[in-house]
């Protein structure tokens, strides 16, 4: 037992009352402490605190612009914008992401691709109850199975945005191009206040060249948001501007028709207004439906397209290049004419081969039989052109030298991209004596300009450039640069056109002589054979107006010099390419036309008739459309 | 400092010596009662604005501050006598409590701290033990010689043990911190020896890395997230940034009452509960925020004038040690919402909505009072 002490009380208090004043400093020293870190944070830090809560509830929301419309030349619209419904998952109101995505799997059949991105964006997110896309383009049915379970998942909405359309599909495409998804390529050359709120970019096409008028500009508005980042109220806002609506020249039904009248095949369609170088139609067949691009295509389905023999995402129209074949001997007969080393007259003896002096090599006429029967006889150069006889046009390429012939076809927009706003068009290739040696590092032989003379070897030209170039015969000779805008935009400069002069040199006599032979190779009929117009018997005989063509063919392998050239036997891939350009009315050309039919052998018999529907439709309208606006003013 | 000087200054201070109506016959203490009413109303004021300027909870919050008031009125008509002779069965009676809340408690949002006699009460025990606590180590203390012998020290942790380890487990952090420090606090005043004091902070520090590896996976999060809460913005760091945030933005003045836009726009969470000041920092500032601080440290300062006034050592410990865990309630919920201390979830007291604490602290005043105004024959 511990001895009794007696408690000292007075002890016990002074010790106490020590120890309670000192924890209670120490606990005043921490209250000082907290009035310190108040004060850092309320007044030594309160712009930075008070910027941070601004942010937090401040929003700047871009209101995108409505992009542009685009209308043919009759009003009929071509690209528009309408709903599209996409799949959004706010992470924050979700109870098991993993578990939804695998849900929305099953219910959707995501790829890889789409979660993964799904995935990116939603780390790049910084701010909370921000949602985030998972799937684009829900279909009705996708939106209808959505919405029966919609109640059942939390966090997963149906968004609604607008985005281009393109109602006539894969008819238009490569008339106007069209827009894409702004991918992280595009990201760095974009302004990236301009496109806040937009996802597509024109990529193609007239929706590229007139992008800056289509685009429009972005306004915003200023919200407040709460934590969900729902909207309480609008501060401020600015309403976007509209893009500019454009109308074109092109003509969707003369579009649709070319695009009927090509068939299965593949080939191309280009047609123009001679007298205001408006584009009426650009068809490249196969195309795409340019709608599955503009919210994103799936992988398999773009390397289907990609991959495609037939190449349905290439642009045979403006930029597919093909050797012009005898629809080049208009050109080169109103060269030789203008440059006085021939006139019509001139008279050339066609036994169906060609030689030069000093060289044993054959240059064969296409009637050229291995029997010697072939030839055309004595030709000038209406025959030349009606007859398209070959040896009359290595004569005079001789005749006219390299130097004229390039100078002479370059003033007629070949070698160069002459339309205002496509600048994706190629520009083929015109062959010069200096262009082979510097590519080729060869010099220039006779027989090169023996293969030029009948629009071979060396020479490319793309479906435009020769409708071009027959529209300027249409025109006789005065150049108006073609053009797919007809009012919308001020972007198009005439004075940076890449136009050649006008070919004022030519004598109208001159001209008169040239179109009369094409006349010919439509409308001279009933001859008997070898003497009738090459496209008299496939459409001539049924054409009731005045037109002039000139068909061709283009080789697509070297033929050897004594072979003898067997259309069956060929493989489809193998055959010749088939060409036709016309233009009428004959007296004053409302529309000038080239056809290029891919493999598709003769020129006058498969190109030709495509050339014809594609007119007579055209002519047809013209006429229906006059009628009509004098029935109005009676 | 001598116990003289702390005599003239409750004197000073008003202490009364006469007899007065409020003291010997309510046996109320007039300043803190006046003190208490102040509080009550800021804070139901500043509660109005964090629920949205809802009346419901307003009202119910006020209800209760009334029955608390009831409470302290009540409490302080007991004598203290009762306190010391009924604290051993309080403690154990809080013990048993908190074992059948371990076994049979409510689990709400992962912790099982509600005890639930259906239909009748749902309440927090551990409340009870806030209170239970330092009475029960005040009437171990007050029989022995001060400064404690080991012995007694050694039996005083234990009592402080058992609660601390069954309100841990549940897990409330929170009240097992306030637990620790108001028992900690009360050996510290009984006047144990300095050497002890020392050698035992000594021994925390050096064992703090293996509390740290103690600790629950969450509870160490909390941690990491003070240090830097932008490593996870959108998740654990949200409070806190957001807090603090609220805080900052408020400036000198605030941005007017009811206009705070962090808590009107649900960017601050919890702000009717543990998070309430920074409601109180966003929309009258930093002004707002001291005079809340003020009213705090007036209560606290006349918390310690009763107690040093305390006619007994019973008296003395109980009444300190309530008004200290008043203080740990003050400096852990501002630190914790200000930035400097991890969350522990411990409301704000008078302010916060909620009613077992409130009843708590009432009854803990209550307490004060009753020491202060029943006068016990001198020996």
């Amino acid at each position: 037992m511990e001895p009794l002490a007696l408690k000292d009380h007075d002890k016990e208090s002074r010790v106490f009352l020590a120890r309670v004043l000192l924890a209670f400093s120490v606990a005043a020293f921490l209250m000082i402490l907290l009035v310190v870190r108040l004060f850092y944070l309320q007044i030594i830090q309160h712009e930075v605190f008070s910027t941070l809560s601004d942010q937090n509830r401040i929003q700047v929301q871009p209101l995108p612009p409505m992009r542009g419309l685009i209308y043919d030349r009759h009003g009929e619209l071509i690209a528009d914008n309408s709903p599209s419904f996409h799949l959004a998952i706010t992470p924050e109101a979700v109870v098991d992401l993993e578990e939804l995505i695998l849900k929305l799997n099953k219910m959707l059949n995501l790829s890889d691709r789409e979660i993964e991105r799904f995935r990116k964006q939603l780390a790049r997110r910084n701010r909370a109850f921000e949602s985030v896309p998972l799937r684009y383009k829900l279909s009705q049915k996708e939106i209808a199975k959505i919405s029966v379970d919609l109640s059942s998942m939390p966090g997963v909405r149906v968004e609604a945005r607008l985005v281009r359309n393109y109602p006539k599909g894969e008819l238009m495409v490569h008339a106007i191009g069209s827009v894409r998804r702004i991918n992280e390529k595009d990201a760095k050359s974009i302004d990236p206040i301009a496109y806040l709120g937009t996802d597509h970019v024109g990529k193609i096409g007239v929706e590229k060249y007139y992008e800056k008028d289509l685009l429009g500009e972005v306004g915003y508005q200023r919200v407040e948001i709460d934590a969900r980042g729902r909207v309480m109220k609008i501060l401020d806002y600015s309403l976007p501007l509209p893009g500019s609506n454009l109308h074109l020249h092109l003509d969707s039904g003369l579009q649709q028709v070319a695009f009927d009248a090509l068939g299965n095949n593949r080939g191309a369609v280009v047609a123009i207004e001679p007298k205001t170088g408006g584009i009426l139609a650009v068809v490249s067949k196969p195309g795409y439906d340019p709608n599955l691009f503009v919210t994103g295509i799936d992988h398999f389905s773009y390397s289907k397209l990609r991959d495609s023999e037939s190449t349905p995402l290439f642009n045979r129209a403006i930029q597919g290049q093909y050797e012009p074949g005898s629809t080049i001997k208009p050109m080169l007969g109103l060269s030789a004419l203008s440059a006085g080393v021939i006139d019509e007259t001139y008279l050339v003896e066609d036994p169906g081969w060609y030689q030069l002096p000093g060289d044993e090599r054959l240059y064969r006429d296409w009637n050229w039989k291995i029997t010697g029967e072939g030839g055309h006889g004595k030709v000038t150069l209406d025959k030349a052109i009606y007859r398209s006889c070959n040896v009359f046009f290595y004569d005079v390429s001789v005749k006219l030298g390299i130097d004229n012939i390039s100078r002479d076809l370059s003033l007629f927009g070949f070698g160069a991209n002459t339309i205002l706003d496509l600048p994706e068009a190629k520009k083929g290739l015109l062959p010069s004596r200096d262009w082979k040696k510097r590519v080729r590092g060869f010099p220039w032989y006779p027989g090169d300009t023996l293969n030029i003379g009948i629009g071979q070897g060396d020479m490319l030209v793309t479906p435009l450039q020769l409708a071009t170039s027959v529209s300027l015969i249409a025109n006789r000779g005065s150049w108006i640069a073609p053009r797919i805008l007809r009012s919308g935009s001020d972007r198009i400069d005439v004075t940076k056109s890449k136009a050649p002069k006008n070919l004022d040199h030519i004598m109208s006599k001159h001209w008169v002589s040239v179109i009369k032979a094409m006349e010919k190779v439509v409308h001279r009929g009933g001859q008997g054979a070898g003497e009738n117009g090459t496209a008299w018997a496939s459409i001539g005989q049924y054409v009731n107006y005045r037109m002039a063509g000139k068909s061709g063919t283009a080789q697509v392998v070297g033929i050897a010099q004594d072979e003898e050239y067997n259309e069956e036997e060929l493989d489809e891939r193998l055959r010749k390419h088939a060409w036709f350009v016309g233009f009428a009315p004959l007296n004053e050309p409302t529309i000038a036309i080239a056809v290029i039919v891919e493999n598709g052998g003769s020129g006058s018999e498969i190109a030709a008739p495509v050339a014809k529907a594609v007119i007579d439709f055209h002519i047809g309208k013209e006429a229906r459309d006059s009628f009509q606006a004098s029935g109005d003013e009676v | 400092m001598s116990a003289d000087f702390v005599r003239q200054l409750s004197g000073s201070m008003g202490l009364k010596r006469e007899r007065t109506l409020v003291g010997d016959v309510f046996h109320l203490d007039l300043p803190m009662v006046l003190n208490l009413i102040l509080l009550c109303i800021f804070g139901l004021l500043i509660l109005y604005s964090a629920v949205g300027r809802d009346p419901d909870p307003v009202l119910a919050q006020s209800l209760k501050i009334c029955a608390g008031f009831f409470i302290m009125f009540s409490v302080a008509q007991i004598p203290p006598v009762f306190f010391m002779r009924l604290a051993p069965w309080f403690f154990f009676f809080s013990v048993v409590l908190l074992l059948i809340t371990f076994f049979y408690g409510i689990e709400i949002k992962g912790s099982k701290r509600w005890l639930k006699i259906p239909g009748v009460i749902s309440f927090q025990p551990s409340e009870l033990m806030k209170l239970a606590l330092p009475i029960m180590l005040a009437r171990y203390l007050q029989d022995r010689h001060l400064p404690p012998k080991a012995r007694y020290i050694f039996w005083a942790i234990v009592m402080i043990s058992i609660p601390v380890m069954l309100i841990g487990s549940q897990p409330d952090l929170g009240t097992s911190v306030i637990l620790i420090s108001t028992g900690v606090f009360v050996l510290f005043v009984s006047g144990i020896s300095w050497r002890l004091v020392f050698g035992s902070l000594a021994i925390g520090f050096a064992l703090a890395p293996a509390l740290w590896l103690l600790m629950r996976e969450y509870q160490r999060q909390r941690i990491l997230i003070l240090l830097n809460p932008e490593s996870d913005a959108l998740g654990a760091g949200w409070n806190i940034i957001q807090s603090k945030t609220a805080i900052g933005s408020g400036g000198i003045f605030g941005k007017g009452l009811f206009q705070g836009t962090q808590s009107n726009l649900d960017f601050l969470p919890e702000t009717k509960t543990d998070f309430v000041l920074a409601v109180l920092g966003e929309e009258l500032g930093f002004s707002g925020v001291i005079l809340l601080l003020i009213l705090y440290s007036l209560l606290i300062w006349r918390g310690v004038i009763l107690a040093v006034n305390a006619q007994d050592t019973f008296g003395r410990l109980v009444s300190v040690s309530i008004i200290f865990t008043f203080f740990v309630y003050v400096f852990v919920n501002i630190g914790m919402v200000s930035g400097v201390l991890p969350v522990v979830g411990v409301p704000l007291p008078f302010v916060s909505y909620g009613g077992t604490s409130v009843l708590t602290l009432f009854a803990g005043f209550g307490v004060m009072m009753s020491i202060q105004n029943h006068r016990r024959i001198s020996l």
